[in-house]
């Protein structure tokens, strides 16, 4: 079997429940395509090719025998590489991390073979998930499968390509400050920041922990949707996971969304607002009421993200010392801090250094109160802010992204252009809610994504609206 | 209000000493030039008022979380299988000077 269009996630379980094709014939598909493709776009840092055959078959069986297989029934699904998978190495896109094979599976990753999924390899990513590009990996950066000399996005780039190459029907990225979202609207897919405390971090390899969650991509809302159900949940492994959320009330305002005037601010291109615009007369068509607002804070949250984002990194990756896995320097350095130092110089790339030094910096006596603690003042008045406009709106919408995807190297020599680009994708990572991008452009066009924010555990109230963005599109 | 318009080399060479990054003077004095227009870039969160906002750590409000004292099973020979220098159930690192 050759031809299996690898797109819907849903109409290849529908397939492979009806026997039309078998789960070995879906991962082959989706391995071939790898091959074939790969070369040119690196969405791959691991490709997991024989163990992913092997739990076809397994599932095969499990089939034929009329034993239960999960809502994700044989699906080959790629993972980014920084979530933990048990005896499959795990780089972070980093040297340090060369040939390290966890011990253990991230709680998503279990629940994801729970559900039936096959793990067909695991994707590339800017060193530690820091930067938006994926040209910070040190596997080389991934390329935008729409344009190839285009970047796809980051830091889950790899994961965003991979779907929007049709290699697999879904996979799994991490979002800090936009990292899913990014290369969802750089990549034409769907991709979905979940609301903080949703989806167990157990396993993802730390970064910045208040601000990180992972989250899905997909070709469409429908399979974004079925992904996020088979990975959210409460998780004894991470007290940061909501046991009981909130149940949410359908009212009246879910329905009224407020565009903030600052996601349009200086730096958005005309092809971008015109694309999100289109996306938002969808909504309009669909029924809700839009109406433009002010958010006067928005425009602080790009500095305040950088602070604290650098300031938990900087904790976070002391623990790479190149003595307990991965990276390890075999000529004799007889001293700890000498050996400590080289081995980090050698395994960590720029980016991360920068954010490291920065990040100890902004937490160093003398200089806290000035920016760690002020930034995290200012997150307290952005998410007041936005739960004021929750009181009055159902959702937020805007551009995902300022710009359309940029050609590779453009913005790597210059780190503050390149953090820029995260202007309107970090304020959800700093108040917690579920954030999501769908694409709006018009075919032939480079890609754009409509960013759509809810408030906590909405996120069925984001596919809704997401759906009717991509119906509407669809049928123009 | 602590002076925040340059980091200069060598407190460049003393982050990088604390963090334990070894860097040549040549990565240091780039490195200074790049941090110095971010953290520039950083003091626009000047303009905001936070006088009597309180600093938010976390997003959600996430309650005590305990479980019971029970130990529970610890792979740990399987977890040393991974270190890249051991002898028998220690790991090998250099010595603290």
């Amino acid at each position: 079997m050759t031809n299996i269009d690898l797109r819907s996630a849903k109409r290849l379980v529908e397939a492979i429940r009806l026997g039309e094709v078998s789960i070995v014939d879906v991962v082959e598909a989706s391995l071939n395509k790898i091959k074939e493709l790969d070369k040119d776009i690196n969405a791959f840092i691991t490709i997991n090719s024989k163990k992913a055959l092997a739990a076809a078959e397994s599932l095969d069986t499990k089939l034929k025998r009329g034993e239960k297989v999960g809502a994700l029934c044989g699906l080959p699904i790629a993972v980014k590489d920084v979530i933990s998978t048990a005896g499959l190495e795990t780089t972070c896109g980093s040297k340090i991390l060369k040939g390290y094979i966890p011990p253990y599976d991230a709680t998503v990753v279990a629940k994801l073979k729970e559900a039936g999924a096959v793990i067909v390899g695991k994707t590339n990513t800017d060193e530690f998930a820091m930067g938006s590009t994926t040209e910070f990996s040190a596997f080389g950066p991934t390329r935008n499968p729409v344009d190839k000399s285009r970047v796809a996005g980051g830091s889950s780039g790899g994961s965003g390509a991979a779907v929007a190459a049709g290699m697999v029907p879904l996979s799994l990225g991490s979002d800090t400050g936009g990292s899913i979202r990014c290369p969802a609207a750089f990549c034409g897919v769907v991709g979905l920041k979940p609301t903080y405390g949703s989806v167990s971090r157990y396993g993802l390899i730390s970064y910045a922990n208040s601000l990180e969650q992972i989250g899905p991509f997909a070709a469409n809302v429908d399979d974004c949707a079925l992904l996020f159900q088979c990975i959210s949940g409460w998780d004894p492994m991470d007290s940061t996971s909501y046991r009981n959320p909130p149940k949410v009330e359908s009212s009246k305002i879910c329905r009224r969304v407020a565009v903030p005037k600052e996601f349009f601010g200086e730096g958005v291109e005309d092809a971008v607002a015109r694309s999100v615009w289109r996306g938002i007369e969808a909504l309009k068509d669909g029924g809700y009421v839009v109406e433009e607002v002010s958010l006067s804070t928005l425009d602080y949250a790009l500095p305040a993200y950088y602070i604290i984002a650098m300031a938990e990194a900087s904790s976070n990756l002391a623990r790479f010392d190149g003595l307990r896995y991965g990276l390890s320097l075999k000529s004799g350095y007889r001293d700890w801090n000498t050996y400590f130092s080289k081995c980090r110089a050698k395994g960590f790339g720029p980016e991360v250094k920068r954010r490291i030094l920065l990040g100890t910096y902004v937490l160093s006596a003398g200089y806290y109160g000035a920016y760690y603690l002020k930034a995290q003042k200012i997150r307290n008045i952005l998410k007041t802010q936005f739960q004021q406009l929750f009181t009055k709106y159902g959702l937020i919408a805007g551009p995902t992204m300022p710009t359309t995807p940029f050609k590779i190297g453009e913005k790597i020599e210059d780190p503050l252009l390149m953090y820029m680009i995260d202007i309107n994708t970090v304020p959800p990572n700093l108040t917690g809610h579920p954030a999501i991008s769908v694409p709006v452009h018009k075919e032939g066009e480079l890609p754009v994504g409509l960013q759509i924010i809810a408030p906590y555990f909405c996120e069925e109230r984001l596919f809704q609206a997401a759906k009717i963005v991509e119906e509407s599109l669809r049928r123009q | 209000m602590p002076k925040r318009t340059k980091l200069g080399v060598s407190a460049v060479k003393h982050l990088a000493w604390l963090t334990r990054i070894d860097l040549t003077d040549k990565e240091a004095k780039e490195i200074s030039k790049q941090l110095t227009k971010i953290l520039n870039y950083f003091s626009k969160i000047d303009e905001v008022d936070t006088s009597g906002v309180e600093p938010l750590y976390h997003p959600l409000e996430i309650g005590k979380v305990s479980r019971s004292d029970e130990p529970t099973p610890f792979p740990a020979d399987e977890i040393l299988k991974i270190v890249p220098s051991r002898k028998g159930r220690y790991v090998k690192a250099p010595r603290i000077a």
